[in-house]
């Protein structure tokens, strides 16, 4: 789960940075899907590093969540099916120190899931174009997020992301054997914490500067 | 002052088991948890009913044998403190105390507060030793040891089976347990040479015995009872996935 967590988070860091050449304006924005299709030509063929990168994220995908799948059944297993909440008592059900990004891993995986579905559907193969239809990926991206409800489901979906990338990245580093010592453990989950505030916030500046008009 | 303890009765392991409360009045605060449990039981048997069924040794927090999860946190409310140096001043007057055994298939139940934990035994069975070749002793001080890795694998030696951190643990994995014996034999000259093939060993057992894996929610140190850190869980991890690379068995 380590693995294919960072690499799918190296991949978040910098789709973050493409995203935000919005800010350069519609040339910029259109040349860089554009260029994106055409890294290492002539040596690989049109779109061929992007393909690669889909696979690899694919891949890191399939991994990722066929893990949290045999990792819930194993607790369950452990647990006799009740997990966290297996005692009696209500008392001391929030556990004595648990996040609330820890709590969601799950649950949040499943909704940035349906939520990365959407969003190709939406931005990639230009499936779904709430706004309107564009050859522009510039133009898609402005048509849709100028729509309210648009910017609603993406600020929940990255919410959701920034919760899990919380927990995760602290996760991640430890099972990886970054966690040695009490300070350490501060530092790694300052950093989780840290990377997901980023993460999240520059996501959603270009959906909220196109409804607020910054942009477009 | 005067509590209700709504305590788990079980009657064996076939008994679905339900929570009863008793009413125990006239405690001391400065009575230790065990002994209202011994109060409660004292009454229970003069009245001609089965006493309350809970494991205790040494009652001064240093053996791991008692243990019992206080209003859903295991070994109750203070920190780094065991049941039996639990005592009643960190209650108020009048409190209802949830009393549960620690909950995992790992531990199965045998009665009332009382579970198994002989998982553990065989997990320290599979790795959690030293091979020392028999023979005279070395010579004082031919085998170096730093200060630093000394106190650190002390600090992770002290860790005494309890079994709160399943327990608290939502994935019901014994990590930290796994960890602590990982962490204190692998930081010391005389854990070198067995260090990877412990590490699998381990945590095969571990995994057989049917404890779930670790997510790094971090319950398991903060209910600890001896105050083992995260730590030895990261180096846990590590000493797997170098056995792992390295193809050391």
């Amino acid at each position: 789960m380590a693995v294919s967590g960072l690499i799918m988070m190296l991949f978040l860091l910098a789709h973050m940075y493409g995203n935000l050449k919005i800010f350069s304006g519609r040339a910029a924005f259109d040349s860089y899907a554009h260029h994106l299709r055409t890294i290492g030509e002539p040596f690989l063929p049109y779109a061929g590093a992007l393909w690669f990168i889909r696979v690899v994220l694919l891949a890191s995908v399939a991994v990722h969540i066929y893990a949290a799948i045999t990792l819930w059944r194993r607790a369950r297993a452990a647990t006799a099916g009740r997990g966290g909440s297996r005692y009696e008592s209500r008392k001391g059900r929030g556990g004595v120190q648990r996040t609330y990004a820890s709590f969601t891993m799950r649950w949040g995986g499943v909704v940035i899931a349906l939520f990365i579905v959407y969003h190709l559907l939406h931005l990639t193969s230009n499936t779904i174009h709430p706004g309107g239809a564009s050859a522009s990926p510039y133009v898609r991206l402005v048509n849709g997020f100028g729509l309210w409800w648009v910017v609603l489901s993406y600020t929940i979906a990255l919410l959701a992301l920034g919760f899990h990338i919380r927990h995760g990245f602290w996760s991640a580093v430890a099972d990886l054997g970054a966690n040695t010592s009490v300070t350490r453990r501060r530092h790694l989950n300052i950093a989780a914490t840290t990377i997901a505030i980023v993460s999240t916030a520059g996501l959603l500046m270009p959906p909220f500067a196109v409804l607020f008009g910054w942009v477009g | 002052m005067n509590v209700t303890l709504r305590v788990w009765r079980q009657a064996s392991n076939h008994d679905k088991g339900r929570m009863v409360a008793y009413g125990v009045e006239d405690i001391s605060s400065d009575m230790s948890f065990l002994e209202v449990l011994d109060v409660l039981n004292e009454r229970l048997t003069m009245a001609d009913e089965d006493p309350i069924a809970f494991d205790h040794d040494c009652r001064e927090g240093i053996c791991g044998t008692c243990g019992v999860v206080i209003n859903g946190i295991a070994h109750g409310p203070e920190s780094a403190t065991t049941t039996c140096q639990l005592h009643m001043r960190s209650f108020n007057d009048g409190d209802v105390i949830d009393v549960e055994p620690w909950r995992a298939q790992p531990f199965p139940a045998i009665k009332d507060l009382v579970v198994d934990r002989t998982s553990f035994d065989r997990i320290i069975q599979a790795g959690g030793y030293i091979s020392v070749p028999t023979g005279s002793a070395p010579d004082a001080n031919t085998v170096l040891v730093s200060k630093t890795h000394n106190e650190h694998a002390f600090d992770a030696a002290v860790c005494v089976g309890c079994g709160a951190c399943v327990a608290a643990c939502p994935n019901g994995s014994a990590m930290l347990f796994e960890g602590a014996k990982i962490t204190h034999l692998g930081m010391l000259a005389q854990g070198q040479p067995e260090r990877n093939s412990r590490a699998l060993s381990m945590i095969a057992q571990h995994d057989d015995e049917g404890f779930g894996a670790c997510t790094q929610i971090g319950e398991c140190t903060a209910v600890c009872p001896k105050g083992i850190q995260l730590d030895v869980i990261s180096r846990f991890d590590h000493d797997v996935l170098s056995a792992l690379l390295h193809g050391d068995r």
